[in-house]
């Protein structure tokens, strides 16, 4: 036992009053194929249901088939609960369900445990046939003790094992019926979750499911002398749930796209996934490329043929797709490229959240390649930024590019409900007569805008090439000619610039600090930021959607604040280390393009751990940076 | 029709198109390029079928022949190095209205798109190909291709190249679902016109391999190759390319080979003595990949809007 002060992690005595708490992270490890994820996302799905704000994450081992009982195998989901809106996985976990003793080290590994956490045990491995495994268990437990968490060992096998033969196969929802009871949830929020997840199964599969939770409820509440209540605020809104990737599916549903072109590679895969299953009875198809240069360009062929396309990949995928995507932007094809940021660079951290593909997606190309960038901070803009980089896309006719992040790939997060519009939806393919003096490129001088003929309008036959060109979309080498061109492709965006809003602050307008974001870490930053201002400290932020062209107003906004600094999951140099300074300093992505966009001294802090940056981290970022 | 709303499929008073009608600019080839040749087909071939050149995209690569798009007055894509394929299976995916040709060069399909190529071998989709091989990189500037002949000096092999090249016509044979396979000639335009016709009829990935002189850079090739009459061979069949008597009877040497025996056709790709013209091989049953591009479209905005609210639902809380 811990003798941890903060009276929220101590465990009330049994019968007493539930102790009532603002909110509490769960976590659920185990090997893969324990279904901990299922329990943990009905337990996420009852506690939103009822009016709770969640956020869940998954816990995705290292490898695909990792050895069982090992610290590379740990699988499972982070669930933060809370009273009010959550917008992050937050810190460290508050309450561990652990099926052996060895997974939750892969978590202790990545500093996701503290003192006083709460460790519900599996206990079955201590009078494992194995000798070499009871020595294990019993070695972890004391060091488990030792660092001070709160273990208390269960035998769920023993339990299930009543019920069912095979306990693998069902220890989850026993898991689900304690954590009923421990978060005070009730037992017919259990049975209902159970009969919805279960509805295509077998009468007898739900039953034996539904004895199962009761069976780890009842247990819980005759052996447990602890119970939380986060008490819920019901929004009475239509809400969903769902996870970034998934908004992103759905996303492009909702845009009227009906061709996705892609090649798998983790962690953008899901996001196809969901589309090849419903997209065929929506009117759309994913075609799954031989590679990914291929498929950026099939998708720019049926997006020159009319039906506007999108491509999902990660980094790796994106380095390939570069020479397609100069030719989007020199030929100016609409296009919607979806980005599911991961590590880098090579085939770095497949699994892991970075915000490393900034730069390169500005100037990945070779030549001058202006394009629209922009990043979603939400679940539920991974939903709404597709519909509007469709729209962008073939009015700027311009190839449109959506940064999000592993970490929003499986973060899962309650939204209010879309209300569908139906012009979300493209229009049929224009098949008009082409009027006869407009050329394929006339571009207007003052926008730098300019419609396209699409294959089928009779009048606007024209050969499109990567070649520099004149109005009349023929080959030019003629210097006055590219010169123009190239003005005129950066003119529009220079437009559209002019149609964005500053960003808003959070926080006030001027003061010692200003965080400066984009993409995931919006929750984090804003939930550390808002710690920060009740201590005292002069900190607000701003959380940038569009990259390319970048938000107006950011200097104005600068010079109101002693410092700023930029906080990211990407790559920066430490002066403080060895033949680093600041004549040789490579800074994180976003800071450069700030520095060098308002000629203001952007400060920056990144790290490329792969993880989600917990508010905690930048907590203590912010108070360093208001001390130095 | 095919799926798109009938309020925009525009009525066009049926029209006659002459050859002009196809015709655009002068070509930039060199004189006596063999690509002059094949343009002249192409254009002749859109007048036999009254193709409209609004309905109709030539999508290429990048290289002397990958010019090709600028000089027909339909819609052209003028793309990348390597790269035609998948733009074109893009372009024909969710557009059975459009024709495709697809024009690339040994380089630019052999080569750096020989990946794209051997994967658009087996979409089988709907278009017509046409290879237009001059054993050499003409737009670089004379560097070996991978179908230049072992012994071929060129600026990246001065003491001539050491590999032996490979076939085109063989490596399509090999790749599973090829659906038609051909060769001919560019200084045999008769033999062409008929070979590409056939090429269009066909429903499928229709690959024409067209040996294509380049004076320039392979000139002795050239003498060789047209002059040759011994290794040139007529594949002559009545499920083949049929040519009129006249040119029959200008080939010495005649094979009958029936086009739907894949074993033969594969033999005669691999016979480096001879060149066999005309059809190796076609099935016409093998799967399109653009009848699955096809095979929803026209959704209205009320199916799409029912479709979402549906996926919505199962993610409601
Ligand atoms: C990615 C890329 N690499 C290289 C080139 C340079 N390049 C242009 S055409 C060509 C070769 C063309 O040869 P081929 O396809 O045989 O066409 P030909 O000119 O002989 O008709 C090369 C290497 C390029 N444009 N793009
Ligand atoms: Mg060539």
């Amino acid at each position: 036992m811990s003798d941890s002060t903060e009276t929220k992690e101590m465990p009330a005595t049994k019968n007493s009053k539930a102790i009532k708490i603002d909110e509490h992270i769960v976590e659920i490890v185990s090997d893969s194929g324990e279904g901990a994820q299922k329990c943990g996302v009905s337990f996420a799905a009852i506690s939103a249901k009822m009016g709770n704000g969640v956020w869940t994450v998954e816990i995705i081992p290292a490898e695909i088939q990792p050895p069982a009982r090992s610290r590379a195998g740990a699988s499972g989901i982070r669930i933060r609960i809370g009273t009010k809106e959550i917008t992050n996985s937050g810190n460290e976990a508050d309450l561990v369900i652990a099926l052996n003793e060895q997974v939750p080290y892969g978590r202790i590994d990545q500093k996701a445990y503290k003192e006083g956490t709460v460790m519900l045990l599996e206990s079955k491995w201590a009078t494992d046939a194995s000798d070499v495994i009871q020595n294990k268990y019993a070695e972890a437990l004391a060091d488990f003790k030792s660092r001070g968490y709160n273990v208390i060992e269960i035998p769920m096998e023993v339990e299930c094992l009543k019920i069912v033969k095979n306990a693998r196969k069902g220890k989850n929802m026993f898991v689900l019926g304690m954590l009923c009871y421990i978060y005070n949830r009730g037992i017919d929020k259990g049975e209902t979750q159970i009969k919805n997840i279960f509805r295509k199964k077998s009468d007898a599969i739900i039953n034996s499911n539904i004895e199962l939770l009761n069976a780890g409820y009842q247990w819980a509440s005759i052996n447990l002398d602890f119970q939380y209540d986060i008490p819920v605020v019901n929004s009475g809104r239509d809400m969903v749930v769902m996870n970034g990737n998934e908004a992103i599916g759905l996303g492009v549903l909702a845009s009227g796209m009906e061709v996705c072109s892609m090649y798998p590679i983790t962690p953008a895969t899901s996001a196809s996934h969901l589309l090849a299953d419903v997209f065929k009875n929506s009117g759309g198809l994913v075609h799954q490329a031989e590679d990914e240069i291929a498929a950026v360009g099939f998708a720019i062929g049926s997006s020159y043929a009319g039906k506007t396309a999108v491509t999902i990949t990660s980094g790796p995928g994106m380095a390939l797709k570069t020479e397609f995507l100069g030719l989007a932007t020199m030929a100016e094809i609409p296009l919607v490229v979806i980005n599911v940021q991961r590590g880098g660079p090579s085939t770095g951290l497949p699994t892991k959240v970075e915000q490393g593909d900034l730069l390169s997606t500005l100037y990945g190309q070779p030549g001058d390649a202006p394009k629209i960038v922009m990043a979603t901070s939400t679940i539920e803009e991974c939903f709404q930024f597709v519909i509007l980089a469709r729209k962008l896309a073939e009015s700027f006719r311009t190839p449109v590019y959506i940064l999000t992040d592993a970490n929003l790939a499986t973060g899962q997060q309650p939204f209010p409900r879309p209300k569908i519009k139906k012009d979300w939806f493209a229009p049929p393919i224009d098949q008009s007569l082409w009027k006869g003096d407009v050329r394929p490129y006339e571009w207007d001088d003052t926008t730098g805008m300019s419609k396209r003929p699409i294959p089928g309008q009779p009048g606007g036959q024209h050969t499109l090439t990567g070649l520099a060109h004149t109005k009349e979309a023929h080959v030019s080498y003629n210097p006055d000619e590219n010169q123009e061109s190239s003005e005129l492709r950066s003119r529009k965006f220079a437009s559209f610039q002019k149609t964005l809003k500053p960003p808003t602050i959070n926080g006030a307008d001027k003061g010692d600090l200003l965080i400066v974001g984009w993409g995931s870490t919006l929750g984090a930053i804003e939930e550390a930021v808002g710690i920060a201002q009740k201590e005292g400290i002069k900190v607000s932020s701003i959380h940038l959607r569009f990259l390319s062209p970048l938000e107006p107003g950011l200097k104005e906004i600068f010079q109101n604040f002693k410092n700023v600094m930029t906080i990211e999951i990407n790559y920066s140099d430490n002066n403080e280390n060895p033949q680093f300074s600041e004549s040789n300093k490579r800074y994180s992505q976003l800071s450069w393009i700030l520095r060098a966009r308002t000629l203001v001294d952007v400060d920056c802090y990144s790290n490329v751990e792969g993880q989600p940056l917990s508010p905690k981290r930048i907590l203590g970022v912010i108070k360093k940076k208001i001390n130095t | 029709m095919y799926g798109l709303k009938s309020d925009v499929a525009l009525d066009l008073p049926s029209k006659y198109y002459s050859l002009e009608g196809y015709e655009k600019g002068v070509a930039r080839w060199c004189p006596g390029c063999g690509d002059h040749a094949v343009l002249t087909n192409m254009q002749k071939l859109l007048r036999e079928k009254q193709l409209d050149p609004a309905k109709t995209v030539f999508v290429s690569g990048i290289g002397c022949s990958s010019r090709f798009p600028h000089y027909m007055n339909t819609y052209g894509f003028h793309g990348l190095h390597g790269r035609a394929f998948p733009v074109a299976e893009g372009v024909k995916f969710r557009r059975p209205d459009l024709d495709v040709f697809v024009v690339t060069g040994d380089g630019d399909c052999c080569s750096i798109g020989a990946g794209a190529w051997i994967h658009a071998i087996r979409y089988n989709m709907n278009m017509t190909v046409l290879l237009l091989n001059n054993e050499i990189y003409g737009l670089t500037k004379k560097q070996a291709s991978p179908t230049s002949r072992i012994g071929t000096v060129s600026n990246t092999t001065p003491d001539g190249s050491i590999l032996p090249p490979l076939s085109p016509v063989q490596t399509t044979l090999g790749v599973a679902n090829a659906s038609f396979v051909a060769q001919t000639a560019d200084w045999n335009p008769a033999h062409m016109y008929e070979t590409i016709k056939a090429a269009y009829e066909h429903k499928g990935f229709s690959f024409v391999h067209i040996i294509q002189r380049c004076p320039i850079f392979q000139g002795a090739l050239v003498d060789e190759q047209v002059s040759n009459k011994d290794a040139m061979v007529y594949l002559e069949n009545e499920n083949g390319i049929t040519v009129s008597e006249e040119i029959a009877k200008t080939f010495k040497n005649k094979f009958n080979h029936n086009p739907s025996d894949l074993s033969e056709a594969r033999n005669l790709a691999m016979d480096t003595e001879k060149v066999h013209m005309g059809l190796f091989y076609q099935d016409k049953n093998a799967p399109c990949y653009d009848d699955y591009g096809a095979s929803n479209l026209g959704y209205t905005v009320e199916q799409k809007e029912e479709a979402l609210n549906k996926e919505l639902d199962k993610y409601a809380i």
